[in-house]
Protein backbone atom coordinates (compact mmCIF):
# COMPACT_ATOMS: atom_id res chain seq x y z
CA UNK A 1 0.00 0.00 0.00
CA UNK A 2 1.71 3.07 -0.95
CA UNK A 3 1.82 5.80 1.68
CA UNK A 4 -0.46 9.13 1.13
CA UNK A 5 1.44 11.84 2.25
CA UNK A 6 -0.81 13.99 4.73
CA UNK A 7 0.00 17.80 4.03
CA UNK A 8 -1.19 20.80 6.10
CA UNK A 9 -3.10 24.28 4.82
CA UNK A 10 1.02 25.19 4.87
CA UNK A 11 1.48 22.85 2.33
CA UNK A 12 3.87 20.67 3.67
CA UNK A 13 4.02 17.13 5.61
CA UNK A 14 2.35 17.44 8.94
CA UNK A 15 4.48 15.01 10.50
CA UNK A 16 7.22 16.90 10.08
CA UNK A 17 5.76 20.11 11.25
CA UNK A 18 4.70 17.93 14.21
CA UNK A 19 7.61 17.12 15.15
CA UNK A 20 9.75 20.31 14.63
CA UNK A 21 6.45 21.91 16.81
CA UNK A 22 7.90 19.48 19.21
CA UNK A 23 10.79 19.94 19.25
CA UNK A 24 10.36 24.12 19.64
CA UNK A 25 8.77 22.97 23.01
CA UNK A 26 11.17 20.99 23.61
CA UNK A 27 13.69 23.87 23.86
CA UNK A 28 11.69 25.32 26.55
CA UNK A 29 11.19 22.25 28.64
CA UNK A 30 15.05 22.58 28.46
CA UNK A 31 15.43 25.80 28.76
CA UNK A 32 13.68 25.91 31.89
CA UNK A 33 16.16 23.28 33.87
CA UNK A 34 19.74 24.56 32.31
CA UNK A 35 17.79 28.56 33.81
CA UNK A 36 17.04 26.41 37.17
CA UNK A 37 21.01 25.30 37.19
CA UNK A 38 22.31 28.67 36.47
CA UNK A 39 20.38 30.02 38.95
CA UNK A 40 21.11 27.55 41.61
CA UNK A 41 25.02 27.19 40.51
CA UNK A 42 26.40 28.67 43.55
CA UNK A 43 23.82 26.85 46.50
CA UNK A 44 25.72 23.71 47.34
CA UNK A 45 24.78 24.06 51.03
CA UNK A 46 28.28 22.34 51.99
CA UNK A 47 28.08 19.53 49.23
CA UNK A 48 29.83 19.25 46.35
CA UNK A 49 29.70 21.98 43.95
CA UNK A 50 31.35 21.80 40.09
CA UNK A 51 34.56 21.17 41.13
CA UNK A 52 33.35 17.25 41.01
CA UNK A 53 33.13 16.89 37.41
CA UNK A 54 35.33 15.19 35.63
CA UNK A 55 35.80 16.50 32.52
CA UNK A 56 37.95 14.57 30.86
CA UNK A 57 35.27 11.84 31.39
CA UNK A 58 32.52 13.93 30.40
CA UNK A 59 33.71 15.29 26.97
CA UNK A 60 34.44 11.44 25.54
CA UNK A 61 30.87 10.72 26.35
CA UNK A 62 29.99 14.40 24.41
CA UNK A 63 31.87 13.29 21.64
CA UNK A 64 30.27 9.95 21.59
CA UNK A 65 27.08 11.60 21.18
CA UNK A 66 28.06 14.01 19.05
CA UNK A 67 29.69 11.10 16.62
CA UNK A 68 26.25 9.42 16.76
CA UNK A 69 24.58 12.59 14.72
CA UNK A 70 26.64 11.66 12.05
CA UNK A 71 25.96 7.70 12.04
CA UNK A 72 21.91 8.70 12.23
CA UNK A 73 22.47 11.32 9.30
CA UNK A 74 24.36 8.49 7.66
CA UNK A 75 21.39 6.26 8.24
CA UNK A 76 18.46 8.45 7.09
CA UNK A 77 20.68 9.19 3.42
CA UNK A 78 20.81 5.24 3.37
CA UNK A 79 17.39 4.56 4.05
CA UNK A 80 16.70 7.69 0.81
CA UNK A 81 19.06 5.36 -0.79
CA UNK A 82 16.66 2.49 -0.75
CA UNK A 83 19.61 0.98 1.09
CA UNK A 84 18.00 -0.87 4.31
CA UNK A 85 21.16 -3.18 4.86
CA UNK A 86 23.41 0.08 5.36
CA UNK A 87 20.34 2.20 7.36
CA UNK A 88 20.13 -0.60 9.34
CA UNK A 89 24.05 -0.63 10.32
CA UNK A 90 23.95 2.57 10.74
CA UNK A 91 20.72 2.92 13.32
CA UNK A 92 22.57 0.28 14.91
CA UNK A 93 25.85 2.28 15.53
CA UNK A 94 23.78 5.54 17.11
CA UNK A 95 21.83 3.35 18.91
CA UNK A 96 25.14 1.82 20.39
CA UNK A 97 26.53 5.10 20.57
CA UNK A 98 23.73 6.38 22.87
CA UNK A 99 23.94 3.43 25.08
CA UNK A 100 27.42 4.21 25.36
CA UNK A 101 26.70 7.73 26.67
CA UNK A 102 23.91 6.47 28.66
CA UNK A 103 26.50 4.16 30.34
CA UNK A 104 29.10 6.45 31.11
CA UNK A 105 26.19 9.33 32.78
CA UNK A 106 25.25 5.95 34.22
CA UNK A 107 28.66 5.86 35.90
CA UNK A 108 28.86 9.63 36.56
CA UNK A 109 25.95 9.89 38.48
CA UNK A 110 27.39 6.60 40.72
CA UNK A 111 30.77 8.57 41.41
CA UNK A 112 28.41 11.87 42.06
CA UNK A 113 26.66 9.82 45.00
CA UNK A 114 29.73 8.41 46.28
CA UNK A 115 31.38 11.29 46.73
CA UNK A 116 28.26 12.83 48.64
CA UNK A 117 26.51 14.63 45.45
CA UNK A 118 22.89 13.05 45.66
CA UNK A 119 19.89 14.87 44.46
CA UNK A 120 18.67 16.44 47.63
CA UNK A 121 21.75 17.13 48.72
CA UNK A 122 21.66 21.32 47.53
CA UNK A 123 19.48 23.19 44.82
CA UNK A 124 22.76 22.53 42.85
CA UNK A 125 22.68 19.30 43.06
CA UNK A 126 19.27 18.58 42.53
CA UNK A 127 18.67 21.15 39.86
CA UNK A 128 22.28 19.54 38.30
CA UNK A 129 20.62 15.52 38.20
CA UNK A 130 16.73 17.02 36.89
CA UNK A 131 18.47 18.53 34.10
CA UNK A 132 21.04 15.76 32.84
CA UNK A 133 18.86 13.05 34.09
CA UNK A 134 15.68 14.81 31.65
CA UNK A 135 18.44 14.62 29.07
CA UNK A 136 19.52 11.12 29.58
CA UNK A 137 15.68 9.66 29.20
CA UNK A 138 15.50 11.33 26.43
CA UNK A 139 18.43 9.61 24.93
CA UNK A 140 17.06 5.98 26.45
CA UNK A 141 13.88 7.22 24.39
CA UNK A 142 16.02 7.76 21.55
CA UNK A 143 17.54 4.47 21.76
CA UNK A 144 14.55 2.46 22.21
CA UNK A 145 12.88 4.67 19.34
CA UNK A 146 15.83 3.80 16.58
CA UNK A 147 15.70 -0.27 18.18
CA UNK A 148 12.26 -0.01 16.72
CA UNK A 149 13.04 1.34 13.55
CA UNK A 150 15.42 -1.76 13.23
CA UNK A 151 13.11 -4.17 14.35
CA UNK A 152 10.39 -2.69 12.11
CA UNK A 153 12.48 -2.26 8.89
CA UNK A 154 13.64 -5.98 9.87
CA UNK A 155 10.05 -7.02 9.53
CA UNK A 156 9.06 -5.16 6.45
CA UNK A 157 7.35 -2.37 8.28
CA UNK A 158 9.26 0.63 7.11
CA UNK A 159 9.74 -0.07 3.68
CA UNK A 160 12.48 2.03 1.13
CA UNK A 161 10.87 5.22 0.09
CA UNK A 162 9.46 5.47 3.48
CA UNK A 163 12.76 7.62 4.95
CA UNK A 164 10.36 10.67 6.24
CA UNK A 165 10.07 8.06 9.03
CA UNK A 166 13.74 7.44 9.46
CA UNK A 167 14.41 11.53 9.36
CA UNK A 168 11.46 12.29 12.14
CA UNK A 169 13.71 9.69 14.61
CA UNK A 170 16.88 11.65 13.58
CA UNK A 171 15.63 14.75 14.03
CA UNK A 172 14.82 13.72 17.79
CA UNK A 173 18.00 12.31 18.22
CA UNK A 174 19.70 15.50 16.79
CA UNK A 175 17.83 17.55 18.90
CA UNK A 176 19.03 15.31 22.03
CA UNK A 177 22.50 15.84 20.47
CA UNK A 178 22.29 19.50 20.15
CA UNK A 179 20.81 20.16 23.82
CA UNK A 180 24.09 17.89 24.89
CA UNK A 181 26.03 20.48 22.87
CA UNK A 182 24.53 23.26 24.91
CA UNK A 183 24.69 21.60 28.40
CA UNK A 184 28.59 20.64 28.14
CA UNK A 185 29.62 23.88 27.69
CA UNK A 186 26.85 26.26 29.69
CA UNK A 187 26.94 23.20 32.73
CA UNK A 188 30.27 21.67 32.49
CA UNK A 189 32.63 23.58 31.15
CA UNK A 190 32.10 27.59 31.75
CA UNK A 191 31.68 26.64 35.41
CA UNK A 192 34.66 24.96 35.75
CA UNK A 193 36.29 27.81 33.83
CA UNK A 194 34.84 30.21 36.26
CA UNK A 195 35.66 28.47 39.34
CA UNK A 196 39.18 27.83 38.23
CA UNK B 1 15.90 -8.33 4.32
CA UNK B 2 18.20 -6.94 1.85
CA UNK B 3 18.94 -3.74 0.22
CA UNK B 4 16.90 -4.85 -3.22
CA UNK B 5 14.01 -4.66 -1.19
CA UNK B 6 10.58 -2.30 -3.22
CA UNK B 7 10.83 0.97 -2.57
CA UNK B 8 7.36 2.61 -1.05
CA UNK B 9 7.22 5.94 -2.63
CA UNK B 10 6.69 8.49 -0.37
CA UNK B 11 5.69 11.97 -2.16
CA UNK B 12 6.88 14.76 -0.90
CA UNK B 13 4.29 18.11 -0.82
CA UNK B 14 5.15 20.69 -3.54
CA UNK B 15 6.06 23.62 -1.29
CA UNK B 16 8.86 20.58 0.17
CA UNK B 17 10.68 20.64 -2.83
CA UNK B 18 14.24 21.26 -1.10
CA UNK B 19 17.67 21.58 -2.15
CA UNK B 20 20.17 18.55 -2.64
CA UNK B 21 21.17 17.23 1.04
CA UNK B 22 24.88 16.73 1.99
CA UNK B 23 26.97 13.70 0.20
CA UNK B 24 28.03 10.86 2.84
CA UNK B 25 31.44 12.64 2.11
CA UNK B 26 30.19 16.44 3.70
CA UNK B 27 28.50 14.76 6.69
CA UNK B 28 31.90 13.10 7.62
CA UNK B 29 33.44 16.48 6.87
CA UNK B 30 31.23 17.88 8.86
CA UNK B 31 31.65 15.70 11.81
CA UNK B 32 35.45 16.28 11.31
CA UNK B 33 35.19 20.06 12.07
CA UNK B 34 32.54 19.36 15.08
CA UNK B 35 34.97 17.07 16.59
CA UNK B 36 37.88 19.70 16.09
CA UNK B 37 35.47 22.12 17.63
CA UNK B 38 35.39 19.82 20.26
CA UNK B 39 38.87 19.13 21.18
CA UNK B 40 38.97 23.23 20.84
CA UNK B 41 36.10 23.04 23.79
CA UNK B 42 38.22 20.69 26.03
CA UNK B 43 41.41 22.67 25.28
CA UNK B 44 40.15 25.59 27.53
CA UNK B 45 39.76 22.99 30.39
CA UNK B 46 44.08 22.21 30.15
CA UNK B 47 44.93 25.49 29.02
CA UNK B 48 44.47 28.80 30.45
CA UNK B 49 43.10 31.10 27.70
CA UNK B 50 42.55 33.67 30.08
CA UNK B 51 39.46 36.34 29.35
CA UNK B 52 38.81 34.74 26.29
CA UNK B 53 37.69 31.74 27.26
CA UNK B 54 33.93 31.88 28.26
CA UNK B 55 33.59 33.94 25.61
CA UNK B 56 35.29 31.13 23.03
CA UNK B 57 33.16 28.83 24.39
CA UNK B 58 29.88 30.44 23.92
CA UNK B 59 31.00 30.75 20.53
CA UNK B 60 32.54 27.79 20.07
CA UNK B 61 28.95 26.09 21.10
CA UNK B 62 26.90 28.11 19.23
CA UNK B 63 29.03 27.33 15.79
CA UNK B 64 28.32 23.51 16.86
CA UNK B 65 24.63 24.08 17.21
CA UNK B 66 24.58 25.77 13.72
CA UNK B 67 25.87 23.07 12.15
CA UNK B 68 24.33 20.35 13.62
CA UNK B 69 21.43 21.96 13.03
CA UNK B 70 21.95 23.50 9.89
CA UNK B 71 23.65 19.98 7.91
CA UNK B 72 22.49 17.00 10.03
CA UNK B 73 18.79 18.12 10.71
CA UNK B 74 18.61 19.56 7.24
CA UNK B 75 17.53 23.12 8.28
CA UNK B 76 20.23 24.55 5.97
CA UNK B 77 17.75 22.93 3.03
CA UNK B 78 14.07 22.45 4.26
CA UNK B 79 11.50 25.13 3.93
CA UNK B 80 12.02 28.46 6.35
CA UNK B 81 9.23 27.44 8.97
CA UNK B 82 11.19 24.17 10.54
CA UNK B 83 13.73 27.00 11.41
CA UNK B 84 11.28 29.14 12.47
CA UNK B 85 9.69 26.70 14.83
CA UNK B 86 12.98 25.71 16.67
CA UNK B 87 14.33 29.03 16.56
CA UNK B 88 11.09 30.31 18.66
CA UNK B 89 11.89 27.63 20.86
CA UNK B 90 15.37 28.28 21.53
CA UNK B 91 14.52 32.08 21.87
CA UNK B 92 11.30 31.82 24.24
CA UNK B 93 13.76 29.69 26.72
CA UNK B 94 16.40 32.07 26.52
CA UNK B 95 13.86 34.82 27.52
CA UNK B 96 12.84 32.59 30.34
CA UNK B 97 16.38 32.33 31.09
CA UNK B 98 16.96 36.31 31.36
CA UNK B 99 13.25 36.96 33.03
CA UNK B 100 14.38 34.47 35.94
CA UNK B 101 17.62 36.37 35.87
CA UNK B 102 16.14 40.25 36.48
CA UNK B 103 13.38 38.80 38.75
CA UNK B 104 16.20 37.76 41.08
CA UNK B 105 18.62 40.68 40.52
CA UNK B 106 15.43 42.90 41.59
CA UNK B 107 14.81 40.61 44.52
CA UNK B 108 18.10 41.08 45.59
CA UNK B 109 18.23 44.52 44.91
CA UNK B 110 19.14 46.84 48.15
CA UNK B 111 15.70 48.62 49.16
CA UNK B 112 15.98 52.47 48.92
Amino acid sequence: MSAEVHTTTLGIDHRKLGIWTFLGSEFLFFGAFISAYLLYIDTTANAPGVEIFDIPFTSISSFVLLMSSLTMVLAHHAHTRNDMRRMRLWILATAGQGAVFLGGQVFEFTVFYREGLALSSSPFASSFFVLTGFHGIHVFVGVLLLMSVYTLSLTGKIKPGQDVKTEMIGLYWHFVDIIWVIIFTVVYLIPEIAVG
Amino acid sequence: MSSTETPTTEPTTPVEQHKEHPTPRQYVNIAVVLAVLTALEVSTYFFDFGVIAIPLLVILMAVKFVYVAGFFMHLKYDVKIYSRMMYSGLFLALGLYSFAVLVILFDSAPSL
